[in-house]
């Protein structure tokens, strides 16, 4: 535990040493603001929820969390720092999971400097702030989710760019796992099965589910299970190409 | 102590390293010798636990480096190749995560944490990034790192890369005070740092253990080994004299200076004898040396197979 807690510090303190700790918290910023009042239309709809807020942070999070979590593994391979990580007194998973909790902690600083809009939403009217505590941490269990697939796919390469477009497009599709675009591919051959488990792996489906203000054990075991898996992944693949 | 037995790398059909088996006692340093390439880089990344063996096994302390990993790495200090470091921290950060990582806590973390800054110098330099500091404290902040939990067992994979002369020095006097009751590996493609540091010598080159031998016993299959060089006047006289002693077996003139270099007969000794002939002919010597060995043909000989044939 002491280990993970070491590296986690290391790891957050890392971000906040250089801009781009800053830029990323006024873009997000930006950006949230940005889509809830002009495209989510937050005043006209008239009513005092945050559903406007929430609906797009699944697109945010497709450009913005592959950019946090590209540098995770492929800059400590570029700069040889691996080396040095990995033959101090640290395991594997708790290499990985210290830098993976350090960059989930990071974005839920940026999702937490977002409560002025939750006080804009107070001051409105009468929200119901149970479904807002619920979205936000649906929210968070999603952005885990991005980076555990970021972690796994900058451990593939020592290209920061390389790694942020493979987990755009991965993201991408697990974004989309519940919607034509995706199925269509498989249901033409697929059985009927398989393309119901991977509509069930769509983040939006479960995403939803939980800002509407139930939190759902198999939500949260869904988000938890694919965390899990991508920072299993990273370790194997942190493993097998550690000496490239 | 390290021990390795039959410790092989293969990249696909490539053999990086080939059953390299050494044992290494506290109070030594083991000098890694070998061209580019040669494999002494993954040697030292297998026995510091960062790639897996293909086969054989290392020890390192007792602790296997696959079975017990992480025992073996609480007793060693590795300092990687090119001594990479977090660019954006500070070295006082730096080695406050080190130090953390490796459970030093209490009076013992603030007293080993000074002791390492005063060791390499780092006092001017502690709250720069890392990033900033030139290549010399790089290397210094990489040294420190690898020291800073008094580790009974150090490999360092080229310590003094990058350094001036000055730092040179000061690098080799740190490895020879931490020699005592230290096991100490380090890999050079300096020369002159074997007679310097190590008290060891291992020659690879394409994976395999060439030659290991004491720096001395390697200068001794040297062909230069009890040879005698001297700068004279008159050269033709001077090689006549030389010619005449019985125990010299060939003498060279280097073309560009016109040194003279007379070489013994297997086995023989050929200083005093030479010196005598010199003397009683009354050949003028501006100058007369007798060699120890030069490291860096036997050097070339061991790893190129060439050497003595080919300039013979």
């Amino acid at each position: 535990m002491n280990n993970i807690r070491t590296v986690f510090k290391r790891e957050l303190r890392s971000y906040f040493a250089t801009p781009v700790a800053y830029v990323f918290i006024v873009i997000f910023l930006l950006l949230a603001g940005a889509f809830t009042f002009y495209l989510g239309n937050f005043y006209e709809r008239g009513q005092a929820d945050l559903l406007p807020f929430f609906n797009f942070h699944p697109w945010l999070y497709l450009f913005l969390v592959p950019a946090v979590g590209m540098r995770l593994w492929s800059e400590e391979r570029k700069s040889g720092t691996i080396e040095l990580l990995l033959t101090l007194p640290v395991t594997m998973w708790q290499a990985v999971v210290g830098k993976f909790l350090a960059a989930w902690a990071f974005i839920g600083i940026a999702l937490i400097l977002t409560f002025p809009i939750w006080i804009t939403v107070n001051y409105l009217g009468a929200p119901d702030n149970g479904v807002i505590l619920a979205s936000y941490i649906g929210s968070f269990l999603m952005a885990g989710a991005f980076l555990a697939i970021a972690s796994c796919l900058s451990a593939c390469t020592r290209n920061q760019v390389i790694a942020f477009i493979l987990t755009v497009v991965v993201c991408f599709l697990f974004l989309l796992a519940g919607f034509p675009l995706v199925l269509d591919f498989f249901s033409g051959w697929a059985p009927q099965g398989m393309v119901d488990a991977i509509s069930g792996l769509s983040f939006l489906t479960h995403f939803s589910s939980i800002s509407k203000g139930v939190i759902e054990l198999r939500d949260v075991i869904y988000f938890a299970l694919t965390i899990a898996f991508w920072l299993y992944a990273s370790a194997v693949v942190i493993d097998l190409k550690k000496a490239d | 102590m390290i021990e390795t037995r039959q410790l092989s790398k293969h990249y696909g059909d490539l053999t990086a390293v080939d059953g390299i088996s050494f044992k290494l006692e506290p109070g030594r340093v083991l000098g890694f010798l070998g061209p580019n390439g040669a494999g002494k880089s993954t040697t030292m990344k297998m026995i510091a636990g960062f790639l897996a063996p293909t086969s054989g096994s290392a020890m390192v302390c007792g602790h296997d480096v696959i079975d017990d990993a992480i025992a073996a790495k609480r007793v060693l200090g590795y300092l990687p190749e090119g001594a990479p470091s977090y660019g954006e921290m500070t070295p006082r950060q730096f080695l406050d995560f080190v130090a953390d990582v490796r459970g030093l806590s209490g009076s013992q973390r603030t007293q080993r944490i000074d002791d390492v800054i005063g060791r390499l110098h780092l006092n001017g330099v502690l709250e720069q990034p890392i990033e900033t500091l030139s290549k010399g404290f790089k290397r210094r902040v990489g040294l420190a790192q690898a020291i800073v939990h008094d580790p009974q067992v150090l490999i360092l994979d080229e310590p003094t890369d990058g350094l001036d002369p000055n730092q040179k020095h000061e690098v080799r006097a740190l490895i020879n005070a931490m020699a005592r009751d230290k096991t100490i590996v380090v890999s050079t493609h300096i020369l002159e740092e074997v007679h310097a540091v190590c008290s060891r010598a291992i020659i690879i080159a394409k994976g395999k253990v060439l030659a290991d031998a004491t720096p001395a016993e390697l200068e001794q299959r040297s062909r230069y080994h009890q040879a005698v060089s001297l700068t004279a006047t008159d050269v033709p006289a001077a090689k006549a004299a030389l010619a005449r002693v019985a125990d010299v077996a060939a003498i060279e003139i280097d073309p560009q200076d016109h040194r003279l270099t007379a070489f013994p007969k297997p086995g023989r000794q050929i200083f005093v004898a030479v010196n005598q002939a010199l003397q009683a002919q009354g050949i003028a010597v501006s100058e007369l040396q007798l060699e120890s060995g030069r490291l860096d043909e036997v050097f070339r000989t061991i790893t190129q197979g060439t050497g003595k044939e080919a300039r013979a």
